[in-house]
């Protein structure tokens, strides 16, 4: 099991280092010049004697494989170093964003895994029944509806709503204020976008949880609980959905980590400074620093998330650890 | 703010009058109030926290407030091009030696918000920072001062410019809204200093930031003009989806967006709230234009250039564009409601005016067929922003359409688009020009050659409306600046087609009925210090 | 893992040859798969208006009408105008075009990349297998909406790049599964037989791997189709999509759609319920394919 879990973490090594590589020609095939950016809004006449001094401020003018190296030895020592767009460093730029991403991510996988399980078991326990159809149709409405769509619809709900029913509208706040600070304040802000956002990602594990729970129900075990006279509700709760579980809970785990730097729409269309409006700036402009700091933390936290779901399953099903 | 003041026939520009809808209009000339703390919307955020390397009101916005400038446009009267206060000096002085030296007077006992006194040599340090930049500084507005010879402080209440000539573009140059007065100290220290840091003498002091979220501000209780600021304080919440904004100011999250809405938003807004909103509108110093590409075939034709022009409506767009996107007064080059601009008669002449558009259209095919371009294909690039860029470039091809023309579009987010733009990677493209203080001596500098204003991206060649454009700066009689301003209007729209207006946007503000003292202007860089806002609640 | 992640392999396709009961078995279908069968027939009618557009769509549909601005629905403009006083029902109709040109072209090449690498990678197996599941592995682990957004930024907006943006993402996701499958084939005696009798490496990979993966295959289009469909939206909703005038569903929810959300409803709603509608089916389609195509999830 040590020797498994060593060789896993060493393999995050050259995934890691690959995206370095995907993200840093990706952001230099991009037409435009960041200095240029910055000092003309894009239009307008840049001396250009002033472009090649920021050039060089940024560190711009080496050997693109001199900045590779640079940006790899730093990301090896944890130094990120600054944003080229605003100076800032880095890490305070991010940690900043990061709080708010955490929070949506962890409400709306909790929304989907409330609506996931029980509405996938009803699914599967009534397979081709009219209440299967229901739920699936509902569940892949989910994914059908365009996020942003999703809340436009919620804020404009809300205003016309409140308006008719107390008199005035209102709508979720469009400023962050830590949940510790004020969580009433915090949560009337964050809940609509986990709500949305849960329920869309609650379609893949609902799915998920029908088809898991379907095999494991022609499983022999299940079979002889059946013949042994068990009631099926026990049989469903005592050993299929136990079972079924483990790939359920697996791809919860791994859109968990999408959620963390994917939520780039959701985000605009709620005014929430998260990572994915941050991701989305960086990249317009320009800002090759921050993108791959983003780019290597997203795709950090969705390997680690893989490995540990990885670790589970090999604790859990020895047969993986000697294949 | 009353609707009568604001309707004053006093009122230099006719077409500046404000419109506003609802009853947001109090019953007398009520007492302005003190206290309370007023949210607004900023779309965008700036790179950096320093007004004269920034040229995007993004910064504007919420930094104004932090800073005080030499002089300003009067916050009373914001629609003027000519009337301007002072901020920090005295009295506005009358030029000596010919129009060549202005010599300023500075208000005494004037503090930075760290208790430090604010005297002439800051100002000069600031505007030396400006106009002669050390290596290594940026400045965006070093071609604004091309005239200043020197700049200097003979005592600590007394700020001397000299110019190499005299020139009707300095003082409106001046009250440019980014030259804030920065601290001589703090420059000394790092001249970039005020690139992430704040310290001012405006009328508010900063509190904080957050990245990507907001500024704040509070009032500064050693402000020079007694009893202002009115407000306690201000925040400014960056949202960067405009739906989003305009929903913010029906929720009262925020109470005003001083950028514009588009008028769908604004009849929406009235409608949801009617006497809780008060609407500002102006036309505005921002104009869209659509520039071929000289260099590319078959645009090198003047011919196939002039047939772009012509099939395009104007005047009926005018009427109907305003209605979904935030354009409206048909112009020229120069800004439609200035003295120097043509009159409505004088602009029908020139192409793509003309007032019968069957007629023009027909001239726009004649002339594509005698250029052997009868079933032109290109594309058209744009900038990837809603309002205005989308909406006018669409209704552009559909224009184009109309004389067998068939274009598609291309939308670029900023960088790539001014990538292609420098690199004449294009057909055609869309362009802006966007001023502060209106001033079309200077404004119409983006359509000079190439080599010559470094901001018109046609890639022609042109030294005759180079020299008109030099001798208007040059001449003070204003008859001789209308007649070259004519021919200078007729040479790039029309004999040498080298670029071409659209139509020049309008400002609409619906804002929160209980933010007083906030008098619209035609740009959105003006006028924004907050000082004279209050709130009626 | 994706959507199909726990498809399983060794599947049979079915025999298309008779054409005889074909009907009997569409009613089969039908009857033991209702809700495919009501995605197939909305993925049918968006074939009919795509390909008769011409003869369906009652209006040029990028040709402005300014004396009839965001006109509700009536009897000569069913879905109501646009803010360009263009047909809105029009414009869905030639919009069909755009999303399938865009949802199939996008997942077919997507897949059939990933088909390629997959059954490639598990044929040579041992290093070339590592190192090519390294590279999978970040091209999935890289966030989707940011390779699209620095594709476009890279070539530019467009119906075809914004297909190039969202084919990217699909081929690792399609190169996985179909990899698993071709694992197990690999071990199959005739493999060993092909080998023996000294075909080529593409013969063997074309002739006797490629058709027995078919099953996943055609499994990962279906179901790509629709999250195509739904990117060029999401995209659209950057700015960076397809582009006016185009007449394509996702542009259509842009811009107008929030200005005019509530005063104008229809300029938004129609073009909303023709992608929810289109994902709607290509889902539920795509599951069905999965039930047939995989007896295992098959009812007893």
């Amino acid at each position: 099991m040590y020797q498994y879990t060593l060789k896993r973490m060493l393999l995050m090594i050259p995934t890691l280092l690959g995206a370095g590589i995907l993200v840093f020609i990706l952001m230099r095939l991009i037409p435009g010049d960041i200095c240029v950016l910055r000092m003309a809004g894009g239009s307008g006449y840049v001396d250009p004697k002033a472009i090649a001094n920021c050039h060089a401020e940024l560190g711009l003018d080496r050997s693109p494989v001199m900045q590779f190296l640079d940006f790899i030895w730093g990301f090896a020592r944890f130094d990120f170093g600054n944003s080229m767009w605003t100076g800032r460093p880095i890490v305070e730029e991010i940690s900043l964003r990061f709080e708010l991403s955490l929070q949506i991510a962890i409400m709306a996988t909790l929304t989907a895994i409330l609506l996931a399980i029980p509405l996938g078991t009803i699914s599967a326990v009534k397979q081709n029944t009219w209440i299967d159809y229901l739920v699936r149709g509902f569940s892949i409405a989910g994914i059908a509806m365009p996020s942003f769509w999703l809340g436009i619809l919620i804020i404009l709900g809300l205003l016309i709503t409140t308006k008719s029913v107390f008199g005035t509208p209102w709508m979720p706040p469009i400023k962050y204020v830590p949940i510790w600070v004020d969580p009433l304040y915090n949560l009337s802000m964050t809940i609509f976008p986990a709500l949305a956002t849960g329920y869309r990602y609650s379609a893949v594990a609902t799915r998920m949880t029908r088809s898991a729970l379907l095999e494991v129900l022609r499983e022999d075990y299940v079979r002889t609980a059946r013949a042994k006279g068990l009631v099926q509700q026990v049989i469903i709760r005592r050993h299929a959905l136990k079972n079924a579980l483990l790939p359920v809970v697996t791809i919860i785990g791994i859109e968990f980590a999408f959620l963390m730097g994917g939520l780039v729409v959701t985000e605009q269309v709620f005014n929430l400074n998260g990572l994915g409006k941050l991701f989305v700036a960086s990249v317009s402009n320009h800002d090759y620093a921050m993108t791959q700091a983003l780019v290597m933390l997203v795709v950090a936290i969705f390997i680690f998330t893989n490995f540990v779901v990885d670790i589970v399953y090999a604790w859990l099903d020895p047969r993986i650890r000697y294949k | 703010m009353r609707l009568t003041q604001l309707m004053r026939p006093a009122f230099a520009l006719a077409a500046a009058a404000v419109v506003a809808v609802g009853f947001g209009v109090p019953p007398a000339k009520a007492a302005p109030k003190k206290g309370g703390v007023m949210t607004f919307v900023v779309p965008d955020e700036p790179p950096s926290w320093d007004g004269h390397r920034e040229t995007t009101f993004a910064l504007i916005h919420p930094f104004a407030p932090f800073y005080s400038l030499l002089i300003k446009v009067n916050p009373e009267n914001p629609s003027s091009p000519t009337d301007f206060v002072c901020d920090l000096c005295t009295e506005m002085p009358k030029p000596a030696d010919g129009g060549k030296t202005y010599t300023f007077k500075l208000r005494q006992g004037v503090k930075f918000h760290d208790g430090t006194p604010l005297t002439a040599h800051d100002v000069v340090a600031s505007f030396k920072k400006i106009i002669s930049p050390p290596k290594g500084v940026t400045s965006a507005r070093v071609a604004y001062f091309v005239m200043v010879d020197s700049v200097s402080a003979p005592d600590n209440h007394t700020v001397v410019f000299k110019l190499k000539y005299p020139s009707g573009a300095f003082i409106p140059a001046l009250a440019t809204p980014y030259n804030f007065i920065y601290s001589k100290a703090k420059l000394d220290a790092d001249i970039r200093w005020y690139e992430k840091n704040v310290m001012g003498s405006g009328p508010f002091k900063f509190v904080a930031r957050e990245a990507g979220a907001f500024v704040k501000g509070e009032r500064n209780k050693d402000f020079y003009v007694k009893d202002r600021p009115y407000l306690d304080g201000f925040e400014a919440i960056f949202s960067s989806k405009q739906a989003l904004r305009v929903q913010a100011i029906r929720g009262d999250r925020a109470a005003i967006e001083f950028r514009g809405f588009p008028p769908k938003s604004r009849d929406d807004l009235v409608k949801a709230l009617g006497k809780d909103i008060t609407v500002q509108e102006s036309p505005w110093n921002c104009v869209l234009l659509f520039t071929p590409n000289s260099k590319k075939k078959p645009f090198d034709d003047v011919r196939v250039r002039r047939a772009l022009t012509l099939a395009v409506d104007r005047w009926g767009g005018s009427k109907h564009l305003s209605q979904i996107a935030i354009v409206k007064p048909v112009g020229g080059v120069s800004y439609p409601d200035h003295p120097l601009a043509p009159k409505k008669a004088e602009l029908e002449q020139i192409a793509g005016f003309w007032p019968d558009i069957n007629k023009s259209r027909a001239e726009a095919k004649r002339l594509l067929k005698e250029a052997g371009q009868e079933n032109l294909k290109f594309t058209l690039i744009n900038r990837a922003i809603d309002q205005p860029y989308t909406i006018v470039g669409t209704w552009l091809i559909d224009q184009w359409r109309q004389i067998g023309v068939t274009v598609d579009q291309k939308m670029d987010p900023t960088g790539p688009f001014y990538a292609k733009l420098r690199s004449s990677d294009f057909d055609v493209t869309m362009d802006f020009n966007c001023q502060s203080v209106i001033n079309p001596l200077l404004d119409i500098g983006k359509f000079l050659s190439a080599d010559k204003g470094n901001e018109s991206y046609g890639g022609y060649t042109d030294r005759t409306l180079d020299k008109m454009f030099d001798d208007m700066n040059r001449t003070g009689d204003e008859a001789e600046q209308k007649k070259l301003m004519l021919a200078f209007e007729k040479r790039v729209l029309d004999e040498q087609a080298h670029s071409f207006v659209t139509l020049w946007w309008n400002r609409i503000i619906p804002h929160r009925s209980y933010v007083k003292g906030w008098k619209v202007s035609p740009s959105h860089y003006l006028n924004q210090d907050l000082a004279n806002v209050w709130l009626d609640k | 893992m994706t959507v199909a992640a726990d498809v399983r392999t060794e599947i049979e396709l079915p025999d298309r040859s008779e054409t005889a009961n074909w009907w009997s078995r569409v009613r089969q279908f039908v009857r033991r798969n209702p809700l495919g069968a009501a995605g197939a027939i909305v993925i049918i009618v968006m074939f009919i208006m795509a390909a008769l557009a011409d003869f369906i769509a009652p209006y040029n549909p990028v040709a402005n009408a300014f004396d009839r601005l965001h006109q509700p629905p009536s009897l000569e403009n069913w879905f109501g105008t646009d803010q360009f006083g263009r047909d809105v029902f029009s414009r869905i109709v030639y919009g069909a075009r755009t999303a399938l040109l865009v949802g199939f072209v996008s997942s077919f090449i997507g897949a059939s990349i990933g088909l390629v690498l997959g059954v490639g990678s598990a044929y040579f197996g041992g290093r070339t297998d590592l190192i090519f599941q390294r590279i999978l592995d970040v091209f999935m682990a890289f966030p989707l909406i940011i390779m699209a957004l620095a594709v476009i930024s890279i070539f530019g907006t467009g119906a075809q790049n914004v297909i190039i943006a969202i084919t990217i993402p699909f081929i690792p996701r399609c190169a996985r599964v179909v990899r698993s499958s071709a694992l197990a084939i690999r071990e199959m005696p005739y493999i060993d037989a092909a080998r023996a009798n000294g075909f080529s490496h593409s013969r063997i990979i074309l002739r006797h791997m490629v058709p027995n993966v078919m099953a996943p295959f055609l499994i990962m289009i279906t179901a790509f189709v629709g999250q195509a469909i739904l990117l060029e939206a999401s995209l659209s909703y950057l700015g960076l999509g397809v582009q006016e005038p185009t007449p394509a569903w996702g542009l259509m929810l842009q811009g107008g759609a929030e200005e005019y959300a509530e005063s104008a409803p229809w300029i938004a709603i129609f073009p909303g319920i023709a992608i929810s509608l289109a994902v709607f089916g290509f889902s539920l389609f795509g599951d069905a394919v999965r039930d047939e195509l995989d007896p295992k999830l098959r009812s007893q």
